[in-house]
């Protein structure tokens, strides 16, 4: 092949705005690219770096703010951007691998593909290191369910995770189903997935070797998915990008896991790299930048499904089930015989080399020359930062203008039963949870906790994020989004030790998004400090509007728990009449952004924050006590309240409970200003509090274990009977129950 | 003695299975692949669950022509234990080893969840241990569980006592409520003429170990042993 530039090929001629527009290039970008390569660029070219430079690949709004979180640490075997996923040292010679990401905006136009997708990507995010995927979780945000097209959604979305993980043979575990009107039109679907591997067995997805063969595996490539990247990096993508979505085959992802896995051990693969968004642009751009630096690629030897694909189309369609492979040369024979038995269409589609750059070739003729470099450093960009305006009202919140429900007992039935709260078992139970044999504590606790096999350790692994907390105080917000993921693997006695975190706004080039991006960005790494929890890996969702109005800002925080000794775990149900219910820890009481004032006055207000040294005692103290086998149960304080806490763990364990006035109590020992309400005792939603049962036996060692550690800690009443007594709260155990097992299914329309 | 575990492309509690045969019965168990034609030699057969080639065309019909299904007809009429689990289970409906049909859930939808087992019979190869009446807790998760027999055959099995397993309640009785996916008459086992080649939908591989909440399925194993080295 002779270079681009000593053939001479035809100039192009300037693109038009349309051209621009559909490649989602600036006229700038566009020209920062032509003067880097001291030439215009090809029709081939064009689409290349549309791609490369969408912030999907490239992190163009987001990357200079991404720099401020941790991302270093004693267990860090493979960091942040290092590689397809984060890898985390558990002991025992072992490895987490772990990532989330986003498939939103496909989600948004047809619902059960675009999430099937979005599992199927992630999952080739995990495997393509090696590892074998143990677990699943989503993380999910609807409209309102009382809107058809919202139910519609969510009926796709779901069906849509649980074909694609029950049929792949990868448990989902967990995640969250959160519902507001905010989500309309723009739903979001975060997966994220973990898998399991030796140290010694982590791949690279480099390529390496010059001469060495690139091997195309799996699924033939048509022309589905094109400009997935760019259209993720778009505002409403449903106005002019339908049919850009990718179909999944589950069937074949499975058996890409299996052979991957297989060739994972013969010494002449060099490097394994899955095709993702634009396709094989990125995956072999990524994989030279990580190798020797060059790579050329023949369009013609692309497997196929359909009839005349152009080169452009070929180096971008987003064809889903697609691996690339790079052999030693000369032992292409012994790989593609593993493909061969698992059914695996294969085919060399080029080669490594040193030159620095990505050709590719078509019909003989030379159509794109990119240096690896230009394309892996797309411009990036600082923007404007405004404080929003609205936050000055939002934050207003005086408790005497919210109306004292006159009844409580009616008021705590439908809060039970309100979508945000009530059980989630018609969503998890579409999902195979415990395929794989190591699902140890099932989907709808605090945290779900998987055992490894052959040792005596066992992960925790849970997704929180509360938009609207991040609306109402960005990095408070994003704080409590931390501290609440780790909350929760501590809960099952897990000490957090890596995140992988999914960032979801709207237009950043709106400046109070952008703030919004900054000051969430901020506090979550405040947080992740505190816990001393690196970010080792995670995605930025951008553009995520609907009818010009942007999300809640929106970031989902993925987090890995160690359990050391499984049998030291604890669960969130009561076990037994007579146990003392305790809460440890415990804010400023207050309505701040909480499901209550949502649900019952439709005001979302107040300014919601967090101290993040007393939750780190907190969560000290509970793993401790869970360590020291203390507590009987342990569950997280989160929405609706310590009455839905407390509610909770009574389902859990089918065992009721008589707290007199133990809430009160606490209310009005820590009351602001004199304001003691019985609404806000049982509903409000101030973070660090968790509910605990502990047997007679044990309370005083509790009880003084929270001295020393100067957390406190409240007697609130005594496991027993069949029904809920909570203050002024009384309603019978069965009753409660079904207001809260059916809530969800019904508002989803009676599925489930 | 020596067990089979059969992998077609896309079964996916195939390592599950084999797992519990190896690291709880402690039975010698090896993966055998869908194209191989002898399985000589091997002492009990299991017929994993998943979703063996994308469940794509009907559940279990590719993998029932599959080439290892002939030997593993011809081991079933050799008297060896054959056990189907859910996708299994599918694949030996498919394979007319055993006769019925499955029918999409009644709830439309895939259900994983816990359930409670009646034994029914305890003359079979895989319940021998079995008490007539226990009840039994496991997970079942399948989109297709929903048994059916036309009326004729329900009669026939019902009277040769070859349903084995029925959804029950905790206590034991058989009621709708308790019934996951519709099946006929709460079916969620039933076995051949002979005994050896049972299938169910539930997985008593998931609920053999007490820290997966269940060791209930261990009576499996214990069956299958009693009855091999007896």
């Amino acid at each position: 092949m002779s270079s681009l530039t000593e053939s001479g090929l035809p100039r192009t001629a300037e693109p038009t705005d349309e051209t621009l527009r559909e490649v989602a290039l600036t006229r700038d970008e566009y020209q920062e690219a032509c003067h880097r390569l001291g030439r215009p660029l090809t029709p081939v070219e064009l689409g290349i770096v549309g791609g490369m430079w969408s912030e999907h690949c490239g992190y163009q709004h987001s990357r200079p703010l991404l720099k401020r979180f941790p991302t270093e640490g004693p267990r860090v075997l493979v960091g942040a951007g290092e590689e397809n996923a984060g890898a985390v040292d558990i002991g025992d010679g072992l490895a987490i691998v772990m990532k989330v990401e986003s498939h939103n905006h496909p989600s948004a136009v047809e619902p059960f593909q675009g999430a099937a997708t979005g599992v199927g990507g992630i999952l080739r995010d995990i495997f393509t290191m090696g590892a074998r995927p143990i677990a699943l979780l989503d993380s999910l945000r609807f409209g309102s369910l009382e809107s058809a097209r919202s139910r519609r959604l969510a009926e796709g979305i779901i069906g849509g995770i649980g074909w694609y993980g029950n049929c792949v043979g990868v448990p989902t575990v967990g995640g969250e189903v959160m519902v507001d009107r905010n989500y309309d039109g723009n739903p979001l679907v975060n997966a994220m997935c973990v898998g399991l591997i030796r140290h010694e067995d982590l791949k690279g997805a480099n390529a390496s070797g010059v001469g060495n063969p690139v091997i195309l595996f799996g699924a033939d490539t048509g022309r589905d998915g094109l400009h997935g990247a760019t259209f993720a990096s778009l505002e409403d993508p449903e106005s002019s990008h339908r049919g850009v979505v990718q179909v999944g085959d589950p069937f074949m992802e499975k058996l890409l896991i299996e052979a991957c896995l297989e060739i994972l051990h013969m010494p002449s693969l060099v490097g394994l790299q899955d095709l993702g968004a634009t396709g094989l642009t990125s995956s072999v751009v990524e994989a030279a930048a990580r190798g020797s630096g060059g790579i050329s690629i023949d369009t013609d030897r692309v497997p196929r499904r359909t009839q005349g694909l152009t080169p452009y189309e070929v180096m971008l369609s987003e064809s889903q089930e697609r691996m690339l492979a790079i052999v030693e040369r000369g032992h292409e024979a012994e790989i593609t015989a593993v493909f061969d038995r698992w059914g695996l269409h294969s085919e060399t589609i080029g080669e490594v080399d040193d030159s620095g750059n990505l050709r590719v070739q078509a019909s003989g003729e030379l159509v794109a020359e990119l240096p690896v470099g230009l394309l892996v450093d797309a411009p990036t960009y600082t923007f404007p930062v405004e404080r929003p305006a609205y936050l000055a009202d939002v934050q207003l919140l005086d408790p005497a203008d919210i109306p004292e429900p006159a009844d409580l007992n009616t008021t705590f039935l439908a809060l039970l039963g309100a979508p945000n709260i009530a059980s989630r078992a018609p969503v998890f139970r579409r999902y195979d949870h415990m395929v794989g044999t190591n699902t140890v504590i099932d989907p709808g606790g605090d945290a779900a906790v998987l055992r490894i096999k052959g040792t005596a350790r066992g992960v925790a692994l849970s997704t929180d994020g509360n938009g609207r907390l991040c609306y109402l105080e960005p990095r408070e917000g994003g704080r409590i989004a931390v501290a609440e993921a780790a909350r929760n693997v501590s809960c099952v006695g897990a000490l957090p030790i890596a995140v992988t975190d999914c960032l979801n706004f709207g237009s950043p080039d709106d400046p109070t998004v952008y703030y919004q991006l900054a000051e969430v960005i901020q506090g979550m790494a405040e947080a992740c400090r505190a816990f001393g929890v690196p970010v080792v890996s995670g995605n930025v969702s951008l553009y995520n509007e609907a009818v010009g109005s942007a999300i809640w800002p929106t970031p989902v925080v993925g987090m890995l728990g160690l359990l050391e000794d499984l049998a030291r775990r604890c669960d969130s149900g009561f076990i037994a009449a007579g146990d003392g219910v305790y809460l440890l820890g415990g804010g400023e009481p207050g309505l701040a952004g909480s499901e209550y004032l949502s649900q019952v006055h439709g005001l979302v207000a107040g300014r919601p924050s967090i101290d993040l040294e007393q939750e780190v005692a907190l969560q000290g103290l509970v793993r401790d006590a869970i360590g020291r086998g203390l507590l009987r149960s342990a569950h997280d304080c989160s929405d609706g309240g310590l009455a839905v806490a407390l509610a909770e763990s009574a389902f859990a364990g089918g065992i009721g409970l008589t707290c007199r006035d133990g809430p009160l109590a606490v209310d009005r020992a820590l009351a602001v200003d004199g304001v003691a309400r019985d609404d806000v005792a049982l509903f409000g939603e101030s973070p660090s509090r968790i509910v605990v049962s502990v047997g007679a036996v044990d309370a005083p060692a509790l009880e003084q274990m929270a001295r020393v550690l100067r957390s406190p800690c409240r007697r609130l009443g005594t496991v027993g009977g069949d029904r809920l007594v909570i203050g002024p709260l009384d309603v019978s155990l069965d009753e409660a129950m079904m207001a809260w097992s059916g809530g969800l299914a019904d508002a989803l329309g009676g599925r489930g | 003695m020596r067990a089979a575990v059969v992998v077609f492309p896309g079964s996916n509690c195939d390592a599950d299975a084999r797992h519990v045969l190896t690291e709880v019965a402690g039975i010698a168990t090896d993966f055998v692949w869908h194209t191989q034609t002898e399985l000589r030699g091997y002492d009990a057969i299991v017929l994993p669950g998943g979703f063996s080639h994308g469940d794509y065309l009907r559940t279990g019909a590719v993998a029932a022509r599959a080439p290892v299904m002939a030997s593993v007809r011809e081991a079933a009429g050799r008297g060896v234990p054959v056990l189907g689990i859910c996708n299994g289970f599918q694949v030996l409906l498919e394979a007319g080893l055993l006769p019925g049909a499955m029918l999409h859930n009644a709830g439309i939808d895939f259900r994983c969840e816990w359930v409670h087992l009646r034994v029914d019979r305890t003359d079979t190869a895989f319940t021998n241990a079995c008490t007539e009446g226990d009840v039994l807790r496991m997970p079942i998760a399948h989109g297709e569980g929903n048994y059916f027999a036309p009326p004729e055959l329900l009669v026939r099995l019902e009277d040769e006592g070859r349903i084995v397993f029925r959804y029950c309640d905790p206590d034991g009785v058989v009621a709708p409520d308790a019934n996951p996916n519709g099946s006929m008459a709460g079916i969620a086992g039933i076995c051949n003429e002979s005994r050896n080649v049972i299938g169910l939908m539930p997985h008593p591989e998931r609920a053999s170990e007490a820290d997966l909440g269940s060791a209930d399925g261990r009576v499996f194993w214990a069956s299958l042993l009693a009855m091999v080295t007896a």
